[in-house]
């Protein structure tokens, strides 16, 4: 019979199938970080169990570690409690971890991926929502909570009931300074931040194929701001030069073999989504947004809507609310709204590509006089390759803050927030209120946008700008 | 986690409906890294006041928590089933669960029993008069005894199978720990490891 690539790798996976119960699947590869482990390792404890995989469990520091003085002992002392927890129930359980300091520290959907633990066809968990973001490879790849963390931990699997499948067809091409971001974030406009709920998505059509592994990975990281269980794009040629040749990635023959079984992770000719939504490439500019959920967005070249013209009840209170929150007015041009700070940086835009599309934006010019510009990287590797590369002083140059990995400001647990009232447009992945610290207003932007509007102050996009100053580059 | 099959002891009459899980541990509490040591918040709003139930030394020991109908409802947080347990409680009586509590108890091992409202106002009264009153709560036999009173309680066959055999989600998973090895056994040879 025809299958999906979901239902192909869901196939691959199930350990157990038993009516009326949920399949038992089998865990690749299940990431860890600070904050969502320790209640998991501790029950493990009081149970007197055992990791049951090391060798398929790596753990690194990211949500609440300083992005300064990061060769300092942690000032906060939540964030101490759990970083230091973490080191030593690593050290019990025998886990890999990568601590601050250490060059493979960072944001867990940043670390796999780049080691080349994240490869084509595998189940990937970790206790954290944007899990989804190595779907780009062709892996099922889903948050999970703290109880389940511990079930996987002991058993290196996970229960899972078969969600339906979904196909977000994205036909013609992605004009230039339109971004994967922009992508996602008119796709969750549309759909609304639910639209996904019950479904892994396959993101599939001409646009998609031509998207980088990078970009990939930010239009599956936000799969979870519309309510998917998962994201996917089917592995291709991309996907393998991505793969090959990094640390865990298969060499010599085992890379023939694993080249050769992912060439057939495609969803069938003929094969049925539940669900099917097409989209035209050509019909998408950048995208920002004005409202307090990732669904609440307009192009930039739009305004901010009227909640008394939107049809649905629901969506009329909801936008009330959030305009009241955002302290902005209906009709205001989305180009003429100040913003205070520019954050670069997550899992969603914290990869070498994000800082590089921002740095050609900023190349030679100056940020705001009024606007702050953060830009920090996914992971240390991130860092030093950027600084290899100049980026770090391209940002410095124009005014910028430059600054060690880890999650920072996209939730503001360390000490990089917002102040109460600030605006920020920031390349994240949620606008939530107080989500960048308490009493903030965030505009989810692409790279591009973030860097233009750094530049500008005001939301502006690359094309916005005069000419740069060579003179000064 | 422990098998259940029966427990006699006393019970504590929580004279209270809707006791949302914000009651039963307020969030201030929730900082802990640790699966224990959640006792010191377990209705700490409520034990300010030294009058309150869970203060007082004649129901010290107390492993049955009789309570009014709705209890556990609002936050998910599974902290409120983990305070109780970490305060001897092994059985929670109510005329009605909020679900998401329900479902966390039974992962865990809190006996979460369904019973009539003329019963919890049965039990107030007996536990209020005499504090030292032997509650029997009998899983196999899915009822509550005390005094001269036989109860039946509701509670879905499956939870009762999981508490009754002492397997918690884990437990449960590793009876099927053949499989699982099995499966490991047949994993390509490709695929990542992380030493
Ligand atoms: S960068 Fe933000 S969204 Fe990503 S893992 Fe960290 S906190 Fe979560």
């Amino acid at each position: 019979m025809a299958r999906t690539l979901a239902e192909k790798v869901w196939d691959e996976h199930v350990v157990r199938s038993a009516p009326g119960e949920p399949d038992l699947l089998f865990v690749d590869l299940h990431l860890i970080h600070e904050v969502t482990s320790p209640q998991a390792f501790d029950g493990l404890r009081l149970a007197g169990r055992r990791v049951r995989r090391p060798d398929l469990t790596l753990a690194t520091e990211d949500h609440n570690v300083p992005t300064v003085d990061v060769d300092q002992p942690i000032a906060d002392p939540v964030s101490a409690t759990q970083v230091e927890t973490l080191r030593s129930n690593a050290r019990e359980m025998g886990v890999r971890l990568h601590s601050l300091g250490d060059v493979e520290q960072g944001i867990v959907h940043v670390v796999g991926p780049q080691l080349g633990l994240t490869q084509p066809g595998m189940t990937i968990v970790c206790g954290d929502s944007h899990t989804s973001t190595h779907g780009a490879f062709g892996a099922i790849a889903f948050g999970i909570g703290t109880s389940e963390v511990e079930h996987v931990l002991a058993t290196q699997t996970i229960a899972q009931t078969k969600p339906r499948t979904m196909a977000v067809t994205v036909n013609g091409s992605l004009a230039d300074g339109v971004t994967a971001k922009d992508l996602v974030l008119a796709l969750i406009a549309r759909m609304g931040t639910g639209g996904g709920q019950g479904y892994i998505v396959e993101y599939r059509g001409a646009a998609v194929e031509s998207l980088s592994m990078e970009a990939r990975m930010t239009l599956c990281n936000m799969s979870i701001e519309w309510g998917a269980k998962a994201g996917m794009v089917a592995p291709d040629q991309t996907t393998f030069d991505y793969v090959r040749g990094r640390m865990h990635a298969p060499t010599g023959s085992e890379w023939d073999n694993a080249v050769a079984h992912w060439q057939r992770l495609v969803t069938d000719e003929g094969a049925r989504f539940d669900e099917e939504v097409v989209l035209e490439a050509a019909e998408v500019t950048p995208f920002v947004t004005w409202g307090t959920h990732p669904g609440q967005g307009v192009p930039l070249s739009g305004s901010v809507p009227d909640p008394a013209e939107l049809p649905d009840t629901g969506d009329r209170v909801a936008a009330e609310k959030a305009l009241e929150y955002m302290q902005l007015a209906a009709g205001t041009p989305m180009r003429e709204i100040a913003i205070d700070t520019v954050f670069v940086g997550s899992c969603t835009n914290g990869r070498i590509e994000d800082l590089r599309a921002a740095a050609a934006v900023v190349r030679g010019r100056q940020v705001a006089a009024h606007t702050r510009l953060l830009v920090v990287p996914g992971s240390t590797r991130v860092r030093l390759q950027a600084e290899d590369e100049g980026l770090d002083v391209v940002f410095k140059d124009a005014g910028g803050e430059w600054r060690g990995a880890g999650c920072s400001m996209c939730l503001g647990m360390n000490s990089d927030q917002l102040q109460p009232g600030e605006r920020s447009a920031s390349t994240s992945n949620r606008n939530f209120e107080g989500r960048q610290g308490r009493g903030g207003r965030t505009h989810l932007v692409s790279p591009l946008v973030a860097a233009a509007t750094a530049v500008t102050g005001r939301l502006a996009s690359p094309s916005d700008l005069p000419t740069a100053d060579t003179a000064t580059a | 986690m422990d098998r259940f099959t029966s427990l006699t002891g006393t019970a504590l009459p929580l004279r209270r409906s809707s006791v949302d899980t914000d009651q039963i541990i307020p969030a201030v509490y929730l900082k802990r890294v640790t699966r224990s040591g959640f006792e010191d918040g377990l209705f700490a709003a409520w034990r300010k006041d030294p009058d309150f139930v869970l203060n007082r030394p004649e129901y010290d020991g107390c492993r049955i928590l009789v309570a009014g109908p709705d209890f556990g409802t609002g936050s998910s947080r599974e902290h409120a089933v983990w305070a109780l347990q970490d305060s001897g409680f092994k059985v929670v009586l109510s005329s009605r669960f909020a679900d998401i509590f329900r479902s966390n108890a039974g992962k865990t091992g809190l006996l979460a029993a369904q019973v009539d409202q003329e019963v919890i106002e049965r039990l107030w009264a007996d536990c209020e008069a005499d504090p030292a009153l032997g509650v029997t709560v009998d899983l196999e036999r899915r009822e509550v005894r005390f005094a001269e009173v036989v109860a039946p309680f509701e509670i879905d066959d499956y939870t009762r199978w999981r508490l009754l055999e002492g397997l918690d989600d884990i437990g449960l998973t590793l009876t099927h720990g053949a499989e699982i090895a099995d499966f490991e056994a047949n994993r390509p040879a490709w695929m990542p490891s992380v030493l």
